[in-house]
Order: structure tokens, then C-alpha cells, then sequence
């Protein structure tokens, strides 16, 4: 079961950057768009699992660091000729404040 | 064909655009007639004069108007007297000398002196800081007076004065333009349509003031100031007066030809003397001189045909329209646009779009024209006035432009492809819309350039090219590719090196700004062009542009350089490849503490630790910086390392402190970005320890100095590098050295290492600017150490001190005892 799960505020992201959460299912990337548009995805590209928290953030996208796949925030899909996909995770915003929508069954085993 | 002793001798006088252009024809048509000999007062080759505005504002480099290289000269055997002024014809002995006194016998002469700029005979206006806008030499005084940023008067608000004026502003001078008219151009423009021209020019933020009559220019040693004929006194630093020009016949007339205002010839373009020929704006031709290129081309294409044994060529007036080439002004204007009972008009005004139209008309037929801020219909207004073409039939929509007539498409390309064959598309060069479909059918052309170098269309002024390039495409289909220049990415259509000028051009000092104003096609570029611009930004404005973080590639963010899995690997600078027992001691400690699983010594003469997790990174900078290192930026598109022999310290072999040397240059430059990765190396003897001989820059030491190489490679490209030249001091190599890396660093395109930028400009380019020209590299080096001003902070300790802290903790962790990490 999932639930909301509240990761941070808007302002600990830089524009056109990200921020990393540890969950129990993984590192997950968190992205924050020049529109300030906040998307989650898994932080391991369907490549070579370079850590896609770490690449530079174009529109709703992001190019991994090691080779420059580019994967898009909305779909978690690799864009143009590369085929692949990550995990996207849910994000709601109120005002500042950021929520995850992570699988419940790991917070509850706090 | 004629034996080569019996050629005829020609003599040319002038080395402008025309008689540069009569001869292109002479070649062709008769290739064997004449032995050419020429005399230019201006010390260069043949360069297109319209694009010097382009020049003044940064828009072109002076490499890039050039029509004739010096390779056309030897080409054609021609004898090129550079800087020869000729000071006396002597038409019974039929030779002409030179100011260097230099004699040469003619045949034939041709006489194209050109023009004098026209200088008011107001009091002062001998003084240093007045100049008139000509030639290349004015616009190098300009440049030069432009550096101390300080006001600038223009006299005169015609097309001259207001490309000079925008070419100032751009440079960063406080401009005023002073015209004695009510409103701009009057000559070429009715008042509306100057009124609007001067919005414009104002909101560029150059002042204007028309009914300003200039009295005197005052000032004791130099300009101060110009005072008005109303008592004004505005203050000056440089006065550039561009009030018109005179055709310059003062040698014609001493050699006892019939002048008037010009020169006077005939439709041939002879004079009275019936060996003489002259072209340019020194002719006056049916009563009239010219200042426009287009007729001046026509004069090129008669006296050649004449001068080739054809004596029906003939020259016949036309009229040309007027285009400013200022970037982001649009205005045409062409023919009579004065006011008649006979005469009847047809305006257009949307102010919200800033456009103003309008057409003269005289019985059903335009005979003028003035477009303002839309001018894509200039060419085919032009052409019903050319062919008389009775309008009334389509009058109701004449105005809105050729793609309303007759119901076809909005579309410029349909626009283009319903032109008439004779309709004319490059105004300078005459070239009408078959000939260039023809020539692009005919010989294969595939390119703009091909078009430029076949048929001339668009090789001029330029402003035609968007009319050529929809006519190769209309020709071509879907094979023509109209980039000629790779775009730096999928954002634009603009190349690297049209970006950087652009840059620098319109003054554009951040990445929004860059992307609003060069017309980007995403809203925040891409993983290619971002990095690139934000490193032309840190490049061009050192002190004033704030490094885009975001916009780096995460090695330069974190200072570390990413790895196959996600971990960083360090590396601490050691200067010059020297270290110590404390230093080694300080990474032994580090490597134990933090389990560094890998230590490697690099090819660089560095120690370099792997599988460094980043959180760990900021820790173990900390300890690093106590022990004196700072990041060696093994990471950066800058400078990495410079390796060393042991030079005369250790080595028998030694000639010079090549150790020193190469410390002395780490330390001068760390911290610098450059296009790509810079690496360097000294090596003490030509037995070349260092291998400085496949670095990007390299000094080999020999018993009479320093020998400077560079543009050498040993990585996807192996090559050896190329000699800068020998200096005598280290003061000197340091000097050359770091002039190299900023010619580099303003030239280069991002991740373009300096073996290709040093191809792609030319080593005798960079030689003769490096090497020959002292105050050139002077100003490099000054640039360079200006930008060293803000580059030299060492990133590990700003991130110690907790800079972007962020980077290296997870925002969150939910807490849960296997999330750990």
C-alpha cells in the first residue's frame, strides 16, 4: 500500500538540479525544473545505472552523467534513439512542502 | 592565343570593390590580354567595405570580409603595390609614380580612386579623437577610442553615421547622433518612416539630436566637445563625422582629365583621354556619381567587357534600394517618395509591430517605396517598378505584399517561387532570380557558398540571403541542407562561432539572456549547449557573469570526477609534478581514513584516489586542504597539469629550470577554463623527458631560451605539435604561453581542443598574432590575467567552508533500519 510520504521542501532543490532520497526501495532522484515543476524517478539510469540525480536538468528531463542518455521526468522513458525506462514516483506539492508517494508497508515497519 | 610578350600592361589605381570586381570579369572574359599591375594606397588586399558596420559592432572579423586573398594576387599574376599612393600620371609617356617612387609603364589605365569622406569646415575639425568612417584604418581608430567607454559623437544621421553609431554603442561608448535634418536618412526616407528609425536608434540607447547644425568642434590638444550652432556644448571624447563623401579626382584632374564632380566618362566608362578608364566613386557617368555598390558592380562589368575589346558595353542608371545594416533595424527604400498632385500613396502603420508602409504611385505605376520593420516585400515592389507594372487591378491589397495577390498561400517560399525569372533578388550585384536557379540547376550547387562563389548573389551586403537560401531549397527540394554551419545543438539553428560573437556583440551576459535574445528553441537548452554557453559567459565577462552551476557537468560541480559506478575519484594538485614526504604522508592518511579502495599515480604526475562515495567528498577535501593541496581540477574543461623534467636542478642534460618553469606556469594559470582540457608540460632539453611535444601547449628548453609548441595531441588523435617560435627569457615564455591559452580561450568552441581550434584559424594566424604582434598578445595577456582575477579560488576549500553543502547529503531519508546507506 502506498502513501504520501513528505520528503523535503521546494527550496532544498535547486533549479535545474536535484536532490537525493533514500527510501527503502532505493535511491530515488528528485528534480526540480526551472518552471519548478518537482518530478521523482529512480536514481539509476536503465543504461549502466549511472546516477541520474548527478546530470544536467533540460525541460522535464535529464541527461545521465556517464552517457549522456536523456530520460524524461514525465514517462521515466530514455528520449530520442536510446530505449530503456526508470521508475517515476508520484509527487504532490503543498505550497512548499514536497510528498512522495512511497509504499506504505516500509514505513509502517519503522 | 596570344604570346605572352604581347600582352597589353594595365595599371589599376585603387584596390576597392570595383576594379577588384572588373577584373573577376576581365579574367573571364579575355584571361590573356593584360598584364595587371596595382597600386593600393591602403596597405591590404580587396575586402568588402559595405561589411565594415559588421566589423565595427563585432559582428565579423576583418578575416571574414576579405573578397581577395593574397593567394588571387599570385593567381592571376598580378603586381600588388600594398601602401603605394600614386602621386603623378604622366599620360604622354604613359607611366604612373608612385609616392615610393615606383614607376610603371601602361597600356591601359583604370582609375578608381574612390571617395574622400567629406569633412565639415568647422573650426577644430583637425583635431586628434575627429574621425571619418572610410576605411579599415577608421574603424581600427574607433575600436581603439572605444576601450575607454566613454561618449562618442556621430555627425551626420544617414546610413554611414547611424552603422558607425550602432557599431560605438555597441562597443559600449555613450553615443549622440548629430543631424542637421529634421528627421533620419531624409534622402532615403519620407518623415514617418524616419521618425520610426529614430525610436529605434533611441531605444538602443543612442541619442539623437536632428536640427543640430555642428559650429565647432572645441578642445585644446584633442576633442572635448562639439558646440552647436544654438550655443549647445555637448561633450566628446571621439568625433566621428560621416556628413558624405566627394569622389576623389584630384589625381585626374592634375593629369589633365575632364572632371566635374567625378570624373567624367562616358558610357563606356572612358574618360577624355581615350586609354584611361575610371570606375567607382571617383567616376561620374550620364551626370551622375555613385556611392551604392550595385552600380558601381555595373561599371566593374562595362569596363571590363570594354577593356576585353567589346566597345558597345554601355552603363545604364538604375535605381538601387537602400537597406541599413544594422542588426535588428529592417528598412527598405528605393526610388521617388516625394509628394505631387500627380501622385497618389498607399500607407500601411501598425504601431503595436512597429511597421510602416508605404508606396508612391504615379499613374497606376509604384515609383517608390519605404518599408519599415517588414521588408520581405521590398524586392518584388522594387520589381513592379522596375517593369512598370500597372497595379490598379490588385491596389486594394497592393500594400499587404505580393502573398496576398491573386489568393495565394501566406507563404514567403510560394512568395519566392512566384517571382519572375528577371525579378531581382541581390540588389548589389544585380543578380535577378534565373540566373541563380540556373546556376544552381546548371553547374550543381548545393550550398549558399557555392551560390556566393558562382553567381555573387548574396556575397555583399548580405541582406539577400534569407531570398537565396529559399531559392536553393525551392531548387533543391529536400536535399539542400541551408546550415552551412553545424548548430551547436538541437536549440538553435546558430553555430558555436556565431554564438560567441553574438555574445560579445549584443553584450549578453547570462544563459536566459543568450537564449531569449538568440531566439532558442527550448526554454532551457540542453545537456550540449548549456555547459558551452555557460562557459563562453565565464570566458567573455569574467567579472561580471555568475557561473551557472546547474550548467556544468556534475565532475566540474562536485570538483571530482564521476566513475563507472557512481563513485568520484580525487585528485590534489601537485605543482609541476613536485612533491614531499609531508604531502605523501597527508594522502597515505586520507586514503586509510575514508578506505579509499584505489590509489594511482596519473599520467599527469599526480596521485589520483578512486571509489570516493560523495558524501564523503567534502571530508576528505577538508583533510587534503590541511595538508596545503588544492584540486588539481583533473575534472575541467581548464587547466590541468603541467608536467616537468627535472630540468638543470638534477639533470646533466639540463639547459634550462624547466621544474621551476613549470610550476611557475601551474601557478599562474590553475584555476582558468579553457574551451577543453588544457595540459601542458616543460621539458628541460630537446631529449624531450616531459613529452612536451604532444601536449596542448609544450616549451622544450634549448641553451638559447624556450622553444613554444602547441596544437600537439596524444589521445583519440595522435599528432605532434606545431612550433609557436623560440623566446629568450622565462618572463617571455610565460608571457607567449598564456597569451596562447586566452587567444584560445576567446576563440575556441566548447570541448574543441587547441589542435583543432589551431587548424581550423590557421598556425600562421595564431604565429603572426602570438608571435609578431606585441600588442595583441599584450591585450591577450592583460585579458588573461584579469580573468584569473575571479578563477583563482580553490573550489575544495569553498566546498569545505559549505558552498552548495546540498550536493553531497540526501535531501531525506526515510527512516526504516534496510534503507540505510
Amino acid at each position: 500500500m502506498n502513501d504520501w510520504i513528505e520528503i523535503g521542501a521546494l527550496n532544498d532543490i535547486p533549479r535545474r538540479g536535484a536532490r537525493c532520497v533514500m527510501t527503502p526501495q532505493g535511491k530515488i532522484a528528485v528534480f526540480r525544473t526551472m518552471e519548478d515543476q518537482v518530478f521523482a524517478i529512480d536514481d539509476h539510469c536503465p543504461h549502466k545505472g549511472g546516477p541520474l540525480s548527478q546530470g544536467i536538468v533540460h525541460g522535464a528531463s535529464v541527461t545521465c552523467p556517464l552517457h549522456n542518455w536523456v530520460i524524461s521526468f514525465e514517462t521515466g522513458k530514455a528520449l530520442g534513439a536510446d530505449e530503456g525506462s526508470v521508475k517515476t514516483i508520484a509527487i504532490k506539492r503543498d505550497g512548499e512542502r514536497i510528498f512522495a508517494l512511497l509504499e506504505r508497508t516500509a514505513v509502517a515497519a519503522e | 592565343m596570344e604570346a605572352p610578350e604581347k600582352k597589353q600592361k594595365l595599371v589599376i589605381i585603387g584596390n576597392g570593390m570595383a576594379p577588384g570586381r572588373a577584373l573577376e570579369h576581365l579574367f573571364e572574359l579575355a584571361p590573356d590580354a593584360y598584364d595587371v599591375t596595382i597600386f593600393n594606397a591602403e596597405p591590404r588586399v580587396n575586402y568588402d567595405r559595405i561589411m565594415l558596420s559588421p566589423v565595427l559592432s563585432g559582428e565579423k572579423a576583418f578575416e571574414e570580409i576579405i573578397i581577395h586573398g593574397d593567394g588571387w594576387y599570385i593567381k592571376h599574376g598580378i603586381m600588388l603595390y600594398k601602401g603605394h599612393k600614386v602621386v603623378n600620371i604622366d599620360r604622354v609617356a604613359k607611366t604612373v609614380t608612385s609616392d615610393a617612387g615606383t614607376t610603371e609603364p601602361y597600356d591601359k589605365l583604370l582609375i578608381a580612386t574612390g571617395s574622400l569622406p567629406f569633412i565639415l569646415p568647422v573650426p577644430g575639425n583637425n583635431l586628434p579623437g575627429v574621425l571619418t568612417y572610410r576605411d579599415l584604418d577608421d574603424v581600427r581608430a574607433m575600436l581603439l577610442a572605444a576601450q575607454s567607454r566613454a561618449k562618442a559623437i556621430v555627425i551626420g544621421g544617414g546610413l554611414l553615421g547611424l552603422e558607425a553609431a550602432a557599431g560605438l554603442k555597441s562597443r559600449d561608448m555613450d553615443v549622440t547622433v548629430l543631424h542637421v535634418m529634421p528627421t533620419l536618412m531624409e534622402r532615403q526616407l519620407d518623415p514617418a518612416a524616419g521618425y520610426l528609425l529614430e525610436k529605434a536608434v533611441e531605444a538602443r540607447g543612442i541619442k539623437v539630436l536632428t536640427k543640430a547644425s555642428t559650429k565647432e568642434i572645441i578642445g585644446e590638444k584633442k576633442v572635448e566637445g562639439v558646440l552647436l550652432a544654438d550655443g549647445t556644448v555637448l561633450p566628446a571624447d571621439l568625433v566621428v563625422m560621416a556628413v558624405g563623401i566627394r569622389p576623389s579626382g584630384s589625381l585626374a584632374k592634375e593629369a589633365g582629365l575632364e572632371c566635374n564632380r567625378g570624373i567624367v566618362t562616358d558610357a563606356g566608362m572612358r574618360t577624355s583621354d581615350p586609354d584611361i578608364f575610371a570606375i567607382g566613386e571617383c567616376a561620374e557617368v550620364g551626370g551622375q556619381c555613385y556611392g551604392l555598390v550595385a552600380p558601381l558592380y555595373e561599371m566593374a562589368r562595362v569596363v571590363a567587357a570594354q577593356l576585353a575589346g567589346n566597345s558597345e558595353a554601355a552603363f545604364v542608371h538604375s535605381e538601387t534600394p537602400t537597406k541599413l545594416k544594422v542588426t535588428g533595424i529592417n528598412l527598405f527604400s528605393v526610388g521617388d517618395l516625394g509628394e505631387g498632385d500627380d501622385r497618389q500613396e498607399i500607407v500601411l502603420r501598425d504601431a503595436s509591430a512597429g511597421v510602416y508602409k508605404r508606396l508612391v504611385l504615379k499613374d497606376d505605376r509604384i515609383i517608390g517605396t519605404v518599408l519599415y520593420g517588414e521588408t520581405s516585400d521590398g524586392a518584388w515592389f522594387h520589381d513592379l517598378t522596375k517593369k512598370r507594372t500597372d497595379i490598379s487591378e490588385m491596389r486594394e491589397t497592393l500594400i499587404f505584399g505580393q502573398s496576398y495577390q491573386g489568393g495565394s498561400p501566406l507563404d514567403p517560399m510560394a512568395a519566392v517561387a512566384a517571382l519572375p525569372d528577371d525579378a531581382e533578388i541581390c540588389g548589389c550585384n544585380g543578380i535577378c532570380k534565373g540566373k541563380i536557379t540556373g546556376a544552381i540547376t546548371g553547374k550543381g550547387l548545393t550550398s549558399l557558398d557555392d551560390v556566393r562563389a558562382h553567381t555573387k548573389a548574396s556575397a555583399s551586403c548580405g541582406s539577400c540571403t534569407g531570398l537565396v537560401e529559399q531559392l536553393l531549397s525551392l531548387t533543391l527540394g529536400d536535399s539542400y541542407n541551408p546550415s552551412a554551419v553545424t548548430p551547436m545543438c538541437s536549440c538553435t539553428d546558430l553555430g558555436h562561432d556565431d554564438v560567441r560573437r553574438l555574445i560579445k556583440a549584443k553584450s549578453l551576459k547570462s544563459i536566459p539572456a543568450v537564449m531569449q535574445e538568440l531566439e532558442w528553441k527550448t526554454s532551457c537548452g540542453c545537456a550540449k549547449c548549456r555547459p558551452a554557453l555557460n562557459y563562453y559567459l565565464v570566458s567573455d565577462w569574467p567579472d561580471e557573469y555568475a557561473d551557472d552551476y546547474q550548467s556544468r557537468f556534475i565532475n566540474e560541480r562536485v570538483h571530482a570526477n564521476i566513475q563507472k559506478d557512481g563513485t568520484y575519484s580525487v585528485v590534489p594538485r601537485m605543482w609541476g609534478g613536485m612533491t614531499s614526504s609531508k604531502e605523501l604522508r597527508a594522502i597515505a592518511d586520507v586514503v586509510d581514513k575514508f578506505e579509499i579502495p584505489a590509489v594511482k599515480v596519473t599520467g599527469g604526475q599526480r596521485i589520483d584516489m578512486l571509489g570516493i562515495k560523495k558524501e564523503d567528498l567534502p571530508a576528505v577535501w577538508a583533510d587534503l586542504g590541511k595538508a596545503g593541496f588544492v584540486s588539481g581540477q583533473a575534472y575541467a574543461k581548464g587547466l590541468r597539469t603541467v608536467k616537468t623534467c627535472v630540468g638543470t636542478d638534477w639533470c646533466r642534460f639540463g639547459t634550462q629550470d624547466s621544474t621551476g618553469l613549470g610550476i611557475r606556469i601551474e601557478k599562474f594559470m590553475w584555476g582558468s577554463w579553457t574551451p577543453a582540457k588544457l595540459k601542458m608540460a616543460v621539458s628541460g632539453c630537446p631529449r624531450n623527458c616531459a613529452e612536451a611535444t604532444c601536449k596542448d601547449i609544450g616549451i622544450i628548453c634549448v641553451d638559447s631560451g624556450f622553444e613554444i609548441h602547441f596544437a600537439g595531441a596524444a589521445g583519440l588523435d595522435i599528432k605532434g605539435t606545431e612550433v609557436l617560435g623560440l623566446v629568450h627569457t622565462e618572463d617571455e615564455a610565460l608571457e607567449h604561453v598564456v597569451a596562447l591559452a586566452q587567444m584560445y580561450r576567446e576563440q575556441g568552441r566548447y570541448l574543441e581542443r587547441i589542435y583543432k581550434w589551431a587548424k581550423r584559424v590557421g598556425l600562421d594566424e595564431i604565429r603572426r598574432q602570438i608571435m609578431g604582434d606585441a600588442d595583441k598578445r599584450k591585450g591577450y595577456f592583460d585579458r588573461f590575467v584579469f580573468s584569473q582575477k575571479f578563477a583563482q579560488v580553490d573550489p575544495w576549500s569553498e566546498r569545505v567552508s559549505g558552498v552548495d553543502k546540498h550536493e553531497f547529503q540526501p535531501m531525506a531519508t526515510i527512516a526504516y533500519q534496510q534503507a540505510a546507506e
